[in-house]
């Protein structure tokens, strides 16, 4: 079945990026279907189809997630082993190698469901239909990809960013008739890179604040100029996030979360710009917030957000209040409550589908992983710290015992060694900072996005929730009107239809309400992988 | 302290001084059992004892009470480690400092160079009791430590009081203040070296942790995404197993060779103090027993001036044998400090070399990962 509206269309994009590494801008060159935000909303039928097929492909075959990024020559000369940073990935995602494919890519799981599934009900998704020909795809998607494949440093901190092309790669080599149809979302053309740089110290004492350069680089026609930039505070970030958890249209979506919010680092900021701390606190805040835009602008849901644009684009945003739930510990601590409070609500749901439960589980899992891998990594930096704070007292002892010896070689050689523990002194530290920087920043990194995918699990049960209290109210309504009916008094019975017909249209929003959210959540989870 | 020399006088010693060993340590419940061997003059094998601390108090004693020995107490003594205790609390712990870690084998190490020293001291190796503790087979006897004058001496009361008497000796004047000085920073370097030694074996077995925790995080699975997963986590878990090995050998070399010498050299500053903390005593006597010579009736000025001779005639000995002590004390203290350095920087230059070609291997494996 054809949907007769999209035509076949490319255009030329240019992708833009910087390595973080290297600070340098790279650009290639692809083709992408029409962008999204250029397609007109497609009716909820199709959406679900969308979803169906891609889950039911998930059943069975985890996307192999993309590694058309890791043999990405730019990701090949840092190969730091377990040196690598975090944010290399991400800023360094590059379309490279298959630019064409990634677009044709993102085309086929909704056309694939749309030849297969006929209309669209609010049934959850079930693989059935189009498991045989799904197949097929994915065997042939994995013949091509396993050439991709090389090896693997495809570490958690990839999985992310690979993730912006798993729903392309399964069905990598449907027929380019298919082609043909567009599709709305799930497409990262990576045409807007925003970069964050030169924190600057603005104001004095205790009202200082640290504003960060927020420049953009995009091709997008939607926004109003290729380049710009725009000072930002760290307060303005986390409006934005505040904003986009409020939105209702966003629910389902995973929103990455925003670093956290550091009273004793900024105290120190405002005291001293110079000191080496702050300095390091200052480092590690800019590259998060890097990290956190840079995964905004790649969910292409989040980008049509007009927040967002306005983010980047305006000169000056109002300030945000209600900012102190934010800080890092909190947020934890409010997901976490979030939860709860899901599960302590009188409706228990029943989760009737599978795949939600287990992927549940896995974040679970995963999350617990990485909690205990944190409380390693922690304790290893504490205690290189310790050696710094040794090494360096060992240095001062051993410089006063030369100073105190008679023996004019051996004083000297004390002397020397002394110098020597300190320069040892120096490198602990940098060790130290650089585990810390890598290892644990990352994996508490992991941990809050892990927090923000279990958020996103839980708005999908309280849909469900609202939903079937939408639907016993209704029944007893009908059974309002029953009696009534029974007991023959008409205008009553009138102003009970009225209401039961009410209830239902609230009934079938809120059943609605929930399957998209439902398909929004898969969506979202398999971008994440 | 090795005294190469060796002694032309009929030396009571039936053993090669420098052979001795403390081969081995038996831990039997609480008490720890040492076995010693050296090898015989006469070349025709070795002697095998099996020692317990309280033997080594014995010896010890039996050094500090010898008669008739001209200036005994001017000899600077090898000073015995510290009871060991096991499962020793947090207070003799922090006593026992380098000789507490790992299985003993510091400690052993440091009963050998007692053994050593004593052999090869010129006046103390002439004791029977030393010969008798390297070569008998039953255990020399355990019974009840005599009193003596080193037991006395160690009373802290009359201590302070004169510690800080005027010495008539320039040269022992200075020594004093100096040893003063040195003992004291000896101590703080030997302290804050253990807890350096103490800190990298944290960070041994934190790596530990951690390369064992990324092991969990290894799943099976057939999913192509898990197994590469799983081949990361593994290879960076061997790197951090490679470091922790490093950072283990790096402890046990700080620990075999400057944290030794550091303990040990600040022990015999220590003894050093006492021997002149004895000789002041002395000083003190003498200068009493003059006192009272000139003070005394004519009833009793023989009798002092007896008494202020013998005084004399000790003090000198003993001013003697310490100006003789001394003097080798420091030359040797430097040589064993230089010795210890030149050898912990060479195995800590090889552990370094064997770390950097393990990370360059994995460091090369992961670039042919990715």
């Amino acid at each position: 079945m054809k949907l007769g509206f999209f035509t076949q269309r490319y255009c030329t994009v240019e992708v833009s990026h910087r390595c973080l590494r290297t600070q340098e801008w790279r650009t290639s060159r692809g083709r992408c279907s029409r962008p999204p935000f250029l397609i007109p909303s497609l009716p909820p039928g199709t959406l679900s189809l969308t979803t169906r097929a891609m889950a039911s492909s998930s059943d069975r075959n985890p996307p192999p997630f993309s590694v058309s990024e890791q043999s990405e020559p730019g990701l090949s000369d840092m190969a730091d082993g377990d040196s690598d940073d975090g944010e290399d990935i991400f800023v360094s995602n590059s379309f490279q190698n298959h630019p064409a494919s990634v677009s044709r890519g993102v085309s086929q799981p909704e056309v694939a469901a749309d030849l297969f599934s006929e209309e669209a009900t609010a049934a959850k998704p079930n693989g059935v239909h189009s498991d045989d020909d799904d197949d097929d795809l994915f065997a042939e998607a994995q013949a091509d990809l396993s050439s991709d494949t090389s090896g693997s440093s495809a570490r958690k901190d990839l999985s992310t960013s690979s993730g912006l092309l798993s729903a392309r790669s399964p069905a990598d080599l449907l027929p380019t008739s298919l082609e043909q149809l567009e599709e709305e979302e799930a497409k990262d053309s990576f045409d807007v890179d925003v970069a964050v740089t030169n924190p600057e110290k603005v104001g004095d004492g205790m009202n200082a604040y640290v504003a960060y350069k927020v420049s953009t680089r995009t091709s997008l026609p939607v926004f109003k100029s290729k380049v710009f930039t725009a000072r930002r505070r760290f307060s303005d970030f986390l409006g934005l996030y505040e904003k986009l958890s409020a939105k209702q249209s966003l629910h389902g979506c995973i929103i990455p979360p925003p670093p956290e919010k550091s009273l004793v680092g900024m105290t120190k900021v405002k005291v001293s710009m110079d000191d080496p701390s702050s300095v390091e606190f200052v480092e590690k805040r800019r590259a998060a917030l890097e990290r956190y835009l840079q995964r905004i602008v790649s969910h292409p849901l989040l980008l049509q957000d007009p927040d967002v644009r306005e983010f980047l684009e305006r000169e000056d945003l109002p300030r945000a209040v209600n900012t102190q739930a934010f800080s890092g510990a909190g947020f934890l601590k409010m997901i976490n409550r979030a939860s709860d409070a899901v599960s302590k609500m009188t409706i228990k749901m029943n989760e009737s589908d599978s795949w939600f439960e287990d992927k549940f589980q896995e974040v679970d899992m995963e999350e617990q992983q990485l909690r205990k891998l944190q409380a390693v990594v922690d304790s290893l930096v504490n205690h290189r710290k310790e050696l710094c704070v040794n090494t360096a007292v060992f240095a001062k002892s051993i410089a006063m015992l030369g100073n105190s010896e008679d023996n004019t070689a051996l004083s000297r050689a004390l002397s020397q060694l002394a110098e020597v523990e300190d320069k040892m002194e120096q490198l602990h530290q940098e060790q130290a900072g650089s585990d810390f920087f890598i290892f644990a920043e990352l994996l508490a990194d992991y941990i809050r996005l892990l927090g923000a995918v279990r958020g996103c699990f839980d708005q999908r049960v309280r849909a469900w929730q609202r939903w079937q209290e939408a639907q016993s109210t209704l029944q007893k309504k009908r059974e309002a009107e029953a009696k009534l009916l029974w007991a023959n008094k008409p205008d009553k019975l009138q102003q009970a239809k009225e209401e039961i017909t009410e209830w239902e249209t609230k009934v079938t929003q809120y059943e609605r309400d929930f399957d998209r959210i439902g398909m929004t959540v898969r969506k979202e989870v398999l971008r994440f992988e | 302290m090795m005294q190469e020399e060796v002694n032309e006088a009929t030396s009571v010693l039936s053993i090669y001084g420098h052979t001795i060993k403390v081969t081995e340590v038996l831990q039997d419940g609480d008490t720890l059992t040492f076995i010693i061997v050296s090898q015989k003059l006469s070349g025709t094998g070795e002697y095998h004892v099996d020692r317990t601390y309280e033997d080594f108090e014995w010896l010890q004693q039996h050094l500090y009470a010898q008669e008739d020995v001209p200036g005994l107490q001017g000899v600077i003594f090898p000073p015995l480690p510290v009871r060991p205790q096991v499962n020793a609390s947090a207070k003799v712990m922090k006593q026992l400092g380098f000789l507490g870690l790992g299985e003993w084998q510091p400690y052993c190490k440091a009963l050998e160079t007692f053994l050593r020293q004593v052999a090869a001291h010129s006046i103390l190796r002439k004791n029977k009791a030393v010969e008798v503790f390297l070569t008998s087979t039953d255990p020399p006897g355990r019974q009840k430590l005599r009193r003596n004058i080193f037991n006395r001496l160690s009373q802290a009361v009359e201590g302070l009081r004169k510690e800080g008497h005027k010495d008539v000796d320039e040269f022992f004047h200075t020594e004093r203040d100096h040893n003063l000085v040195l003992t004291g920073h000896t101590r703080t370097a030997a302290e804050k070296f253990l807890d350096v030694v103490l800190t990298e074996q944290k960070i041994a077995v934190a790596c530990g942790h951690f390369a064992a925790a990324l092991h969990i995080c290894v799943e099976n699975g057939e999913d192509p995404e898990k197994k590469a997963f799983s081949r990361v986590c593994v290879k960076l878990s061997q790197v951090f197993d490679s470091i922790k090995k490093n950072m283990t050998s790096i402890a046990v070399n700080d620990m075999n060779t400057l944290g030794l010498a550091l303990d040990l050299g600040s022990r015999y500053l220590e003894a050093e103090k006492e021997m002149l903390f004895r000789r002041t005593c002395k000083l003190v006597e003498l200068e009493n027993a003059r006192k009272n010579a000139e003070r005394a009736k004519p009833v009793k000025k023989n009798a002092m001036e007896e008494v202020k001779k013998a005084a004399e005639g000790e003090f000198e000995q003993i001013c003697k044998v310490a100006k003789q002590e001394i003097v080798q004390l420091n030359q040797e203290r430097v040589e064993m400090l230089q010795k210890n350095l030149i050898q912990w920087c060479e195995q800590q230059l090889q552990t370094a070399k064997e770390g950097a070609d393990a990370y360059n291997q994995h460091l090369q494996a992961f670039i042919a990962m990715a």
